[in-house]
């Protein structure tokens, strides 16, 4: 049951073939077998699934079922989910009980959806390996001596063994695109604005952004259609229609225009990942798209500007982390200085203060014009270089990530080392743009991700290339050999 | 541009985080690993060009001054470390 994808779920469930009830506590079983292997989960709702279960089979049996009815989902623990924990990662919600939901999981819960639990991440979506958890790290399904990736770690992982068709996450500089690759499943990062943030914890506010995580362009279609969509609680959530994701699926990819950035093939690539990446592009090629050489010249630049903005918004955003209204609070403050300062050293972990810091600093008087006003101008000048190329192509494809998963440690407490693995995704956070990674290959035995990169609110495009991608391959299709060998 | 012991304090009392003596140095050095790499961007020609904001360069949606919902404190203070009727309770601020 736990091989079907979303959509034969969904299907399935329509037909009365099995039940939400069967179907849940199958996945909670396999969660329960799983976690101390990946610790995927940080916390898991058994009731509260049961519950929900209960009550989409009595929806389905009475005709009444919206599309995602009864279908088990994982939410990244950076939403709000009422009545349940909801930690970001840190030992600073450690004890935090949200008392509402985010929209995403009030959308999805609306939709049908069954909440099995929230899934592990980097501390407050800070990260690139799922090594800065709280709750410890999340192992790669494909590698277990190897990093899933971050920060949705946890969702990735989830996804990828099949202890859930589909989850939520987040991504602010690749944090939904880099760990879909490194565990072999589809992440898209929809168009900023296209979903609503609201009960989403902030990272960087104008970076965040929701979107699915699941094992196919279809099942994530079928997922953002009930994420996507103006929310007037989110004053950046912006208000355009919602197109049919699923039935824009078939369209064709003969005519489609497809730019490869000379800047994402050259220097620091993996050749196994090139190889995979090249092999797909011919894919796309054999199905009557067009592949045309571009420019992005200012791409090294993002990862700079990024490193600016980022921290000076995330140290803005986790001032409210305080130890006054909610979450950790030291022991005995002697005075409210004392409150604050020791709340905030106990509470946040060391890349936490790291980003927190550097955010300061540029910031701060002196250093403002220098940094953060310097990292805006850079900003428009790579937001520039998209709209010049989309001028040319409809889609940029190109590799996902440098390199496939790399083993626990392997950057060396390099902090640098670690967020150059978002060199190709984070330009299109810096831009706003919608990106997404599908499967495209392995390279010993451990997932390639190919990024295809779209212009503002053409998901319904970059989607129904993926799916015209995964008709003709089955990267999508494969699984871990432990998995395999598990069995059913 | 690498900053010194002394800069980091003033950031640590800035962003209201602790530094303990024995992590010091660390911190120090992981900040000054970030600085190298943003200190790229002073290569960067950017005369002329205007910062952006917004990646969409939309601006703040604004709405009617109407009260449009009924906040539950208590459910909201349900989750606070210390309150005395509907008051969060902190050390005190003046002797």
């Amino acid at each position: 049951m736990h091989d079907l994808t979303l959509a034969e779920m969904c299907d399935g469930l329509a037909r009365r073939a099995f039940s939400s009830i069967e179907l849940t506590r199958h996945l909670l079983a396999r969660i329960a077998a799983a976690n101390p292997r990946y610790n995927a989960f940080i916390t898991v709702d058994e009731a509260g699934a049961l519950a929900r279960a209960e009550t989409a089979d009595a929806r389905l049996a009475a005709g009444d079922a919206p599309a995602l009815c009864g279908v088990p989902i994982a939410h990244k623990d950076i939403f709000c989910t009422r009545g349940l924990r909801t930690s970001c990662g840190s030992r600073m919600l450690d004890n935090f009980i949200a008392p509402y939901d985010a929209t995403v999981v009030e959308r999805l819960a609306a939709a049908g959806a069954v909440t099995l639990g929230k899934t592990n991440m980097d501390e407050f979506a800070m990260g690139s390996s799922n090594e800065t958890s709280y709750y410890g790290p999340v192992k790669n399904p494909w590698a277990p001596d190897c990093v899933p990736g971050g920060s949705s770690g946890g969702s990735a992982a989830a996804v990828a063994a099949r202890l859930a068709p589909g989850a939520t996450a987040t991504d602010t500089g690749g944090s939904i695109r880099q760990p879909a690759a490194l565990c072999g499943i589809t992440g898209l990062k929809p168009t900023y604005g296209r979903v609503s943030r609201w009960g989403m914890i902030a990272f960087a506010s104008s970076l965040d952004q929701a979107g699915p995580m699941a094992r196919s362009a279809e099942d994530a279609a079928l997922l953002l259609q009930a994420m996507a969509g103006f929310d007037p609680r989110d004053s950046t959530c912006l208000d355009r229609p919602v197109p049919d994701y699923r039935a824009a699926l078939d369209q064709p990819l003969a005519g489609l225009r497809i730019g490869l950035p000379a800047e994402y093939f050259g220097a620091g690539l993996n050749p196994g990942t090139a190889r995979a990446v090249r092999d797909a592009l011919a894919e796309f090629e054999r199905q009557g798209a067009r592949l045309v050489d571009i420019r992005l010249p200012h791409s090294d630049l993002a990862v700079p500007a990024y490193y600016v903005i980022a921290p000076a918004e995330a140290s803005a955003n986790l001032s409210r982390f305080d130890g006054v209204r909610y979450g950790h609070r030291c022991a005995n403050p002697r005075d409210l200085r004392d409150l604050f300062m020791r709340t905030r050293a106990e509470g946040f972990g060391a890349e936490v203060k790291r980003r927190i810091l550097v955010g300061t600093y540029c910031l701060s008087a002196g250093y403002y014009d220098a940094y953060y006003h310097k990292a805006q101008q850079v900003r428009r000048l790579i937001r520039q270089d998209f709209l010049d190329a989309f001028a040319q192509v409809d889609l940029i494809l190109g590799p996902t990530c440098p390199n496939p998963a790399f083993a626990f440690g392997a950057k060396g407490g390099d902090p640098v080392a670690m967020y150059l693995e978002d060199i190709y995704t984070i330009a299109a956070n810096l831009a706003g743009l919608p990106a997404l990674s599908v499967p495209c290959g392995l390279v010993d035995g451990k997932p390639v991700g190919l990024q295809i990169i779209g212009n503002y609110f053409d998901e319904a495009r970059m989607l129904a290339a993926a799916h015209g991608f995964q008709r003709a391959t089955d990267w999508h299709r494969r699984q871990p050999e432990a998995l395999a060998e598990a069995g059913a | 541009m690498a900053i010194q012991r002394a800069d980091i304090e003033k950031l640590c009392y800035l962003a209201r985080i602790d530094l303990t003596e024995d992590t010091a140095a660390d911190t120090a050095a992981g900040i000054n690993r970030v600085l190298e790499l943003i200190d790229q961007l002073r290569a960067a020609d950017t005369a002329g060009i205007a910062p952006l904001a917004h990646p969409l360069e939309e601006t703040q949606r604004l709405r009617e001054d109407r009260v449009e919902e009924k906040v539950d404190r208590d459910a909201l203070q349900a989750v606070a470390p210390a309150v005395e009727s509907g008051l969060y309770l902190v050390p005190r601020v003046i002797e």
